[in-house]
């Protein structure tokens, strides 16, 4: 939390400003009774009209200077607040996008969209609410005392007595059910939990029939919920009745003692009157400032899970575009005149071991790929093909041997330049909101139509744009849901053609095409100008069979490198996953 | 529209009061309580008066009268604190049993509900129908009616000891009063629009968020790093502003209406010294300190009541929505005489069955299948196609539209739902499990299979040695929706879910398609052995599947082309033929 607190740096001024000003007005307040003490003895006793009219002006000028200071506190806290809450979100933003892939799994982006929503939004108004009242309530509480002694000695020692007295009954009330209000939304979460279960898993749940049992699951966790619900219930409906007595009784004994101070000539009954209001002034300022300790805390809790993502280093320090200019002219050169001698992609003695984990996922992964070549990655779930391409774009960085693109290890690319060279479609085949043509330009800004339909028609994907209302500007809803899984693999393939990358990498993205679909795609792809270097990533033999290279991945290792032809001859694994496809034919 | 709405409203209300009908004594007593409690509150001020009346100057306290007074205001305080509690506890006990009450309801029409109106709905959006719409609805409509009750008899309790004390001074209260009603209202009219612009920004932000940090991924894939966060930080800039103003001009409401509660307690002061003062007035002093406190007192509901109120029509318009889905149509209820399926041989047949999901797009037509026991039927059609749609009908979890389907010659319809969907194995191709160990995943089907049934079941479904590594073997707690395990893995354990019941028919939707290619050799094994002499549903993707089934149905775009089997079909040289040839033609 304390970390983000310098975001609030900009907003020193509004940060003294606002709680100085709430002061003001809450010192005015406190004036309030010593006026009508004073209209009391002096006013009414020497039948005194002017007087209280004049007391009265007073009173009204006392309000108003109190409107406006509180006015200023609230701008002032306000603007602070609303311009703390958006350096944070764009800080926390900013910061998020530096992540490299192995942040992303760790954190987790479902715990990122929260840390960005609705943990910044407490946070800002927790802000907010300090500014304006963390001042203000305990200085009214400690003010009435103070304003108490210089009426009378003996009746502010009641006070003394029952401020903290209060603030025990308050704060121990507090302490007793903030932890349980927690266990009250584990509870509700659960109940949430087996709901959307229920729902997702309606299906499974029907043809198991354990409508019944769920229903009785459903059940006890309602009646743990509500149980815990009264518990917190019954210990919060002691405070409100506690604090009425004690305030009450303080009351009392105050009169009681005023009564007596007054017959012996030490107060006023004004004076008397006075210490009244201040006594019951306390209260309400308790109260409020509970409230705000539990805005605080959540505020706190927030700022801190905040503040740990923000304290997520990235991985991949390399700046984005700082480029080795110079370098890479040469390579450029060195590119043109040795083209045929140094691969496109090259792994040498590769190992990565991803953060957290024990074991490597791929050890000494090692082969090279010439330009324009195909090849086909295949191999059991699990067996490390995903990750294995995704370090040619440098997604993750080997924690042993290289992975040279162009004879240059992918660590002295400038990381946009090198994803610039690397089309990758991915599993999951993703669009964003907005319309078809600003989804393919993600691949290229300034696409021209041609370049679009170009790429369109070699994903196959020409149908599905002119099947829609609009063509290329018709709308896609977020995450693409208009579009069948198919139609959106075709979609993320034309949006990485689009760029006309030297490597495009296809992460097992055909896997929604039919057979003869995805033999079009691949033929297509073989016929692209320029002659990419292609990887394609398949649980399908058919999909690579006919690749230049085909690589074996067995859990993490290459099981073997070849063409179909002879991979069927000498290599178990690939022989074992072509007869389970094609039995018959074997 | 407007008079719509009101019925509308009038209709939820309604509803409303028959859930908390079972809870009325507790209601009565809640409203009893809440009158005593405001009765005493506001007869304590008059006490303190009374009390420092009888304080007036050196030698002139009369002890006597004031211990009298002290008891009295003892009791009163011990009276009031006791209805106070009391008055928290019912409305705790109404409050969190209604809430029980409606959230079971809602659960069990879940389970009830047609698959159509849950697969039509997005399942966020039901949770938080179920979860966050009944607590809106608790605190909004019954705490909202308490406060709205407690506050309306205050008001009235305070005019009336206002009015029995001093007629004149009552009248500058109540005269001043709406003064701070209009403050209140006009600075909520004009924050409301400003909310309203906080909160779409808000809307705008987060979907944005939500977008790209879920697919962080692509979106490094494309560098478009920079292009996010700009687009970021121009929603970020509308929403500091909109965030101020709304914070800002929301928060004049307090000093607002704080400074007209100063004017009105200046006029109590004022008019009500000036009656002190003039000889021989019935009005004393202690009555003017009455009087003052309840200056702050009558204000402040009013102040309350504005907000109390847009929180009820908010509470209605959440009970509004769950009601909506508690009298939701549920699914066909079955005959009173449905036959129990026993015996099942795996005798399938369909005849004339015409099948849609919406009217305006027919999808199934006439369609008429025999299946003998122990037959496979493959359905085979490139994606989203509609394959499921056979198993939704199947497994009646729609039904027909006209024809009908018959199970050993009964019509589904006629049979009990449970015994249809016991006679079905079934593993679909979205894994789904519940969240708790995975014994109990397993046994789903079969509670009261042994241990040893089971961990048969999972060898043969090749789960056992992914199990037994898990850190608790098969106590090891699985989370929502199978949380960290992979999608190979959860799919096995779909698989041994069946295998461990072994029902007389089989529906198997892709259900390998997640499993690595040896592994998935293995089951085909098992997968085989299990089929034997069972009828079985298998969407195929895989060549051999659809070669030896029985029968094949081919599918596209939710109509069924083609029937038959494979040879039969080959030479029809048909869409499936054109499927066939595709996987080799290139």
């Amino acid at each position: 939390m304390k970390s983000l607190l310098i975001f609030l740096k900009n907003y020193k001024k509004e940060c003294v400003l606002a709680p100085l000003f709430k002061m003001l007005e809450a010192s005015f307040e406190l004036i309030v009774p010593l006026v009508v003490s004073a209209i009391i003895d002096v006013g009414i006793v020497n039948r005194d009209r002017g007087y209280i009219v004049k007391m009265c002006m007073v009173m009204v000028a006392l309000g108003l200077i109190g409107l406006i200071c509180s006015v200023t506190a609230q701008y002032f806290a306000a603007k602070a607040a609303a311009g703390f809450g958006t350096k944070v979100r764009h800080q926390l933003f900013a910061h998020i996008q530096t992540f490299s892939f192995s942040e992303i799994d760790k954190a987790g982006t479902a715990t990122l969209i929260t840390r960005m929503t609705s943990d910044i939004n407490q946070v800002q108004s927790g802000v907010n609410m300090v500014l304006r009242l963390f001042l203000r309530s305990p200085f009214i509480v400690f003010g009435a005392m103070v304003m108490a002694f210089t009426i009378d000695l003996k009746a502010a020692l009641i006070f003394v007595v029952t401020i903290p007295l209060l603030s025990l009954v308050v704060f121990g009330v507090m302490a007793v059910s903030i932890p349980l209000y927690r266990k009250v939304q584990e509870r509700l979460d659960k109940v949430l939990g087996i709901t959307r279960e229920n729902l997702t898993g309606a299906r499974v749940i029907r043809a198991f029939h354990k409508e019944e049992e769920e229903k009785n699951r459903f059940e006890d966790g309602l009646e743990s919920l509500t149980s815990m619900q009264t518990y917190v219930g019954k210990i919060s409906a002691f405070l409100n009745p506690v604090t009425y007595v004690i305030i009450n009784a303080a009351t009392i004994v105050l009169l009681h003692t005023g009564a007596v101070q007054v017959n012996i000539g030490n107060l006023t009954q004004g004076e008397v009157v006075a210490l009244v209001n201040y006594m019951s002034q306390i209260l309400v300022e308790l109260i409020k400032l509970a409230n705000l300790i539990i805005t605080i805390t959540k505020a706190y809790a927030c700022g801190n899970r905040v503040a740990s993502i923000l304290e997520i280093r990235s991985s991949m320090p390399v700046s984005r575009t700082a480029a080795g200019n110079d370098n890479d002219k040469e390579q450029e050169m060195s590119r043109e005149t040795e083209k045929q001698s140094i691969p496109m992609v090259q792994f040498s003695h590769v190992g990565l071991t991803y953060q957290g984990s024990g074991a490597e996922s791929l050890s000494d992964i090692d082969f090279s790929v010439q330009e324009g070549e195909t090849v086909g990655i295949i191999g059991g779930t699990g067996s490390g093909k995903t990750s294995l391409v995704h370090l040619i774009p440098r997604f993750y960085d080997v924690t042993k041997g290289e992975v040279l693109i162009c004879g240059k290890n992918v660590k002295d690319y400038p990381l946009e330049e090198l994803r610039q060279r690397v089309g990758i479609v991915m599993q999951k085949a993703v669009l964003f909101s907005g319309t078809i043509r600003q989804n393919l330009c993600w691949g290229k800004a300034d696409a021209t139509e041609e370049e679009l339909y170009q790429a369109l028609e070699t994903a196959q994907a020409k149908e599905v744009v002119e099947g829609k209302e609009g063509k290329l500007e018709a709308n896609v809803e977020q995450g693409g849901k208009n579009f069948s899984g198919g139609q959106r693999q075709r979609l993320t393939i034309a949006r990485a053609l689009v760029r006309k990358p030297q490597i495009l990498i296809l992460d097992d993205s055909a896997s929604a095409l039919d057979y003869a679909t995805d033999a079009r795609l691949r033929k297509a792809i073989r016929e692209m100008e320029g002659c990419p270097t292609v990887f394609i990533v398949s649980q399908r033999t058919s999909s690579i069979q006919h690749a230049d290279k085909i690589i074996v991945l067995d859990d993490g290792e290459i099981a073997g490198i070849g063409t179909h032809d002879n991979l069927l001859e000498n290599c178990q694994v690939y022989r074992e996953i072509y007869q389970s496809q094609y039995k018959k034919e074997a | 529209m407007k008079k719509e709405n009101k019925v509308k409203q009038a209709q939820t209300l309604k509803k409303v009061l028959t859930y908390i009908k079972s809870y009325r004594i507790f209601l009565v007593f809640s409203l009893l309580f809440a009158v005593v409690t405001v009765a005493a509150t506001l007869y304590i001020p008059v006490l303190t008066g009374e009390v420092i009346d009888h304080i007036l100057a050196p030698g002139q306290v009369e002890f006597a009268v004031i211990m009298g007074l002290l008891q009295r205001m003892a009791l009163v305080i011990g009276l009031t604190a006791l209805a106070q509690w009391l008055m928290n506890v019912c409305n705790n006990k109404i409050t969190y049993e209604v809430v029980q009450d409606i959230r079971r309801e809602a659960f069990a029409k879940i389970e009830i509900l047609p698959l159509k109106f849950i697969d039509g709905h997005s399942h966020g959006e039901l949770v938080s129908r179920v979860i966050a719409d009944v607590d809106q609805f608790a605190d909004g409509l019954l705490m909202g009616f308490s406060q709205l009750f407690t506050g309306v008899v205050t008001i009235l309790g305070t005019l009336l000891f206002m009015v029995s004390i001093n007629f004149k001074i009552t009248l500058v209260v109540v005269l001043v009063t709406p003064v701070s009603l209009f403050v209140a209202g006009f600075i909520a009219k004009r924050t409301f629009s400003m909310f309203m612009l906080q909160s779409t920004t808000r809307g705008e932000q987060t979907a944005l968020i939500n977008e790209m940090i879920e697919n962080q991924k692509v979106v490094q894939a494309f560098s478009k790093e920079e292009d996010v966060l700009e687009k970021f930080d121009e929603i970020n800039q509308r929403l500091e502003k909109a965030s101020l103003q709304a914070t800002f001009f929301s928060s004049l409401t307090n000093p607002g209406t704080r400074f007209v509660n100063s004017l009105v307690y200046t006029g109590v002061a004022l008019v009500g010294a000036l009656f002190a003062m003039s000889a021989g007035s019935a009005f004393s002093v202690g009555q003017l300190t009455c009087f003052l406190s309840y200056a702050n007192q009558y204000t402040k509901p009013f102040n309350e009541i504005s907000g109390v109120v847009t929180e009820l029509q908010n509470a209605l318009a959440c009970a509004g929505r769950i009601f909506a889905l508690i009298e939701e149509e549920p699914q066909t209820a079955e005959p009173q005489n449905a036959e129990v399926l026993a015996n099942v041989k795996g005798n399938v047949s369909s005849e004339h069955v015409y099948f849609s999901y919406s009217p305006e797009k027919k999808l199934i037509e006439d369609f008429s299948l025999q299946v003998k026991p122990g037959q496979r039927v493959a359905i085979v059609g490139p994606t989203g196609c509609g394959k499921t749609t056979i198993i939704n009908l199947l497994m009646r979890f729609y039904d027909v539209d006209s024809g009908s389907i018959q199970v050993e010659g009964a019509d589904i319809r006629k049979v009990t739902r449970r015994s249809l969907r016991e006679s079905y194995g079934m593993v679909l191709q979205e894994t789904w499990l519940k969240t708790g160990t995975i014994r109990e995943n397993l046994k789903m089907g079969k509670p009261n299979a042994s241990d040893q049934e089971m961990i048969e079941a999972a060898k043969a479904a090749h789960a056992h040695s992914f199990i037994k590594r898990l850190p608790q073997g098969y106590d090891t707690v699985i989370g929502e929706e199978g949380g960290s395990l992979s999608a190979g893995q959860k799919q096995l354990l779909c698989i041994a879910r069946v295998m461990l019941c072994l029902p007389p028919m089989l529906i198997l939707d892709e259900a390998t398609s997640s499993i690595d290619t040896r592994t998935e050799m293995k089951i085909q094994n098992a997968f085989a052995k299990m089929m034997e002499g069972r009828t079985s549903f298998i969407v195929a993707h895989r060549l051999s599947t659809i070669q030896e089934a029985d029968i094949i149905l081919v599918m596209k775009d939710g109509h069924i082309l083609e029937q038959g089997n494979h040879e039969k079909l080959l030479a029809q040289g048909g869409f499936y033929a054109q499927l066939y040839n595709s996987q080799f033609a290139v």
